[in-house]
């Protein structure tokens, strides 16, 4: 692939760019990436996601897109879009593996370099909104996909923590990656808040809880809502269906409905 | 590829790059210094430090947040619980060091001594080592490429005095990256007794457990097991169960079935075990009656049994 520095870049027809991060693995950062994304499209706007985890590349079965072939044009890959009307488009290291069972076992320099190819050679073309999924941990991937979206001014990062003390420890590091790369904090979501047993509607919380809208109070960030543990959501996902369509009323739904439209609200005008 | 020049002395050589027919060799400055030739010499060292280790399990998983931290920590007490037993547990997580929120050890400082690092005490007979101790703050972000994180590796299990061990436990972040190849690199000559390996029921955690349970067999490493985490949950109120993860493949069982690896057992959802997290104690001595800590103390007992059936090739131990 030929390096685009010279032209304005696939990421010109981009407007927003946002981040999802966590220092945690396993609390719902492709979960609120792929909701986000579908409640963007439900938004009336044109979105893609970039799956930058490399080794563990979730998003494809979330949308229903396994083993989906990645075809190149003259700009460079060409995205794949989960739907007939091309509203998502996903890039993912999973799309280029023989088989889903097949692991990339690759160092740090080796995962740089995809990563800065998955930035400046897929064609996007006009999105509204560009959605990058991370993997856990401050490392090779996140310094890679900072530097290389820098130019383009990311409206910022998302960080997703669940409840409990133990991830609150781990995201605390995240938002101190964010402060030192100068990547702004939209706000923390706080994913698995509580369970509604659906015998008896007790609501237990299996995480414990109102860590994450602490640690938001205390690094001076906005609280975006909690988003509580629900099987549905679990086993949409699973699926790859439309939660945000198919599930309106089930248990997550106000809180994903209300982060987008916070999402949306965050961005500022723009001039294309 | 371009062809080995005619009379290549070979890369491992001592006259590798020296040699008259290097001349013109792509390669040949490489060879000149010597990067192609010995192995990292801290492969003998560990190997030499890992002799008064008995047993070497690592706890894996593709996917994040199923529960290593959460397992490595209990396989610790639960082995401990025996006070002959001496258990060390090494968090290799450099940019998410969970291991010393979950034992209780926040805060504590690694000392030096003449014979190298002092790991951290939880117990006389259970020690512990993370770069969480090395942090000054817990706000303070480990952000490192890859080449100082294996640095890092490196320095744990090579100048970490462990003492005389009967298992060492290694507690992985999630992926199959710097950190997977650095463990199994710098213990290669070490003999590791096996993997565990960690899942929840759900086909997204699935997925990336099939993709480590390759790397295992890619690089050779045993697996011992699989454990599935956060299998059911039983309410507190009406005692009903619920699959909050719902095993839409099949879960583990089928994974392992497939795959033909056992399965150690599956740990219900209890609340009480992130409480006690983040407490930093045992859940097995919180909550002895627990369905979970039945579930940790059966699989527990598993490994020992793989341990005590797959003794260390080189060494004969003399029954402890």
């Amino acid at each position: 692939m030929e390096a685009a520095a010279a032209e304005p870049g696939n990421l010109a027809g981009v407007r927003h760019i946002i981040l999802v991060l966590s220092g945690k693995g396993g609390v719902g950062k492709s979960t609120i990436s792929t909701e986000l994304a579908l409640a963007l499209r439900h938004a009336g706007k044109k979105v893609g996601i970039l799956d930058v985890d490399l080794c563990g590349p979730s998003i494809p079965r979330m949308l229903r897109a396994q083993g989906r072939a990645v075809h190149q044009c003259d700009s460079g890959w060409v995205p794949v879009f989960v739907d007939q009307e091309q509203s998502i488009s996903l890039m993912s290291v999973g799309f280029l593996l023989e088989s889903p069972d097949e692991a990339v076992v690759w160092r740090g320099p080796k995962k740089n370099a995809l990563i800065k190819q998955f930035v400046s050679d897929v064609a996007w073309g006009q999105l509204d909104y560009l959605v990058v999924d991370t993997p856990p941990g401050t490392s090779d991937e996140h310094m890679a996909t900072v530097e290389a979206l820098r130019p383009y001014s990311p409206l910022g990062a998302l960080v997703v923590t669940t409840p409990q003390v133990v991830s609150v420890g781990d995201v605390r590091r995240e938002l101190t990656f964010c402060r030192k790369t100068g990547l702004q904090v939209v706000g923390v979501v706080e994913n698995m808040s509580g369970f509604v047993c659906p015998h008896c509607a007790e609501c237990t919380n299996v995480f414990s809880r109102g860590g994450g809208e602490e640690l938001a109070r205390l690094a001076g960030v906005p609280f975006l809502g909690s988003v509580p543990l629900d099987p549905e959501l679990t086993r949409s996902l699973e699926e790859g269906r439309d939660f945000i369509r198919d599930f309106p009323n089930s248990p997550a739904f106000p809180a994903l409905s209300s982060i987008a439209q916070k999402v949306l609200s965050q961005a500022p005008a723009r001039l294309s | 590829m371009e062809e080995v020049p005619q009379g290549c002395p070979g890369t491992g050589s001592a006259q590798a790059g020296r040699g008259a027919s290097c001349q013109g060799c792509p390669n040949q400055r490489l060879c000149a210094s010597g990067a192609g030739a010995a192995p990292d010499p801290a492969i003998e060292e560990i190997k030499e430090k890992m002799k008064t280790v008995k047993h070497k399990i690592l706890v894996l998983s593709g996917k994040g947040g199923v529960g290593k931290s959460t397992f490595s920590a209990h396989l610790a007490h639960g082995l401990a619980e025996d006070e002959n037993t001496q258990v060390a547990l090494l968090d290799i997580d450099i940019c998410g060091p969970s291991i010393p929120k979950i034992m209780g050890l926040e805060g504590e400082q690694v000392h030096q001594s003449g014979s190298g690092w002092s790991p951290v005490f939880v117990e006389d007979n259970l020690g512990v080592m993370s770069v969480g101790f090395l942090l000054s703050s817990p706000d303070d972000a480990v952000i490192w490429r890859g080449p100082k994180k294996n640095g890092m590796i490196k320095q744990f299990l090579r100048d970490v005095d462990w003492g005389e061990v009967d298992y060492l436990i290694v507690d992985t972040p999630p992926g199959t990256s710097d950190e997977h190849l650095s463990a199994v690199q710098y213990l290669s000559a070490a003999h590791i007794d096996g993997a565990v390996i960690i899942t929840t029921p759900q086909e997204v955690s699935l997925q990336d457990v099939r993709k480590e349970i390759n790397f295992c067999h890619k690089v050779k490493l045993p697996v011992i097991g699989v454990v599935e985490n956060m299998s059911v949950f039983i309410c507190p109120q009406c005692k009903k169960e619920s699959q909050i993860f719902p095993p839409t493949t099949g879960g583990a069982e089928v994974m392992c079935q497939d795959l033909k690896i056992p399965l150690l057992g599956k740990v219900p959802l209890d609340p009480h075990i992130g409480k006690s997290c983040d407490k930093g104690q045992s859940f097995l001595t919180d909550a002895p009656d627990s369905p979970a800590t039945l579930a940790y103390r059966s699989i527990i007992k598993r490994i020992q049994e793989f341990c005590g059936h797959h003794p260390p090739k080189e060494e004969h131990l003399i029954g402890s």
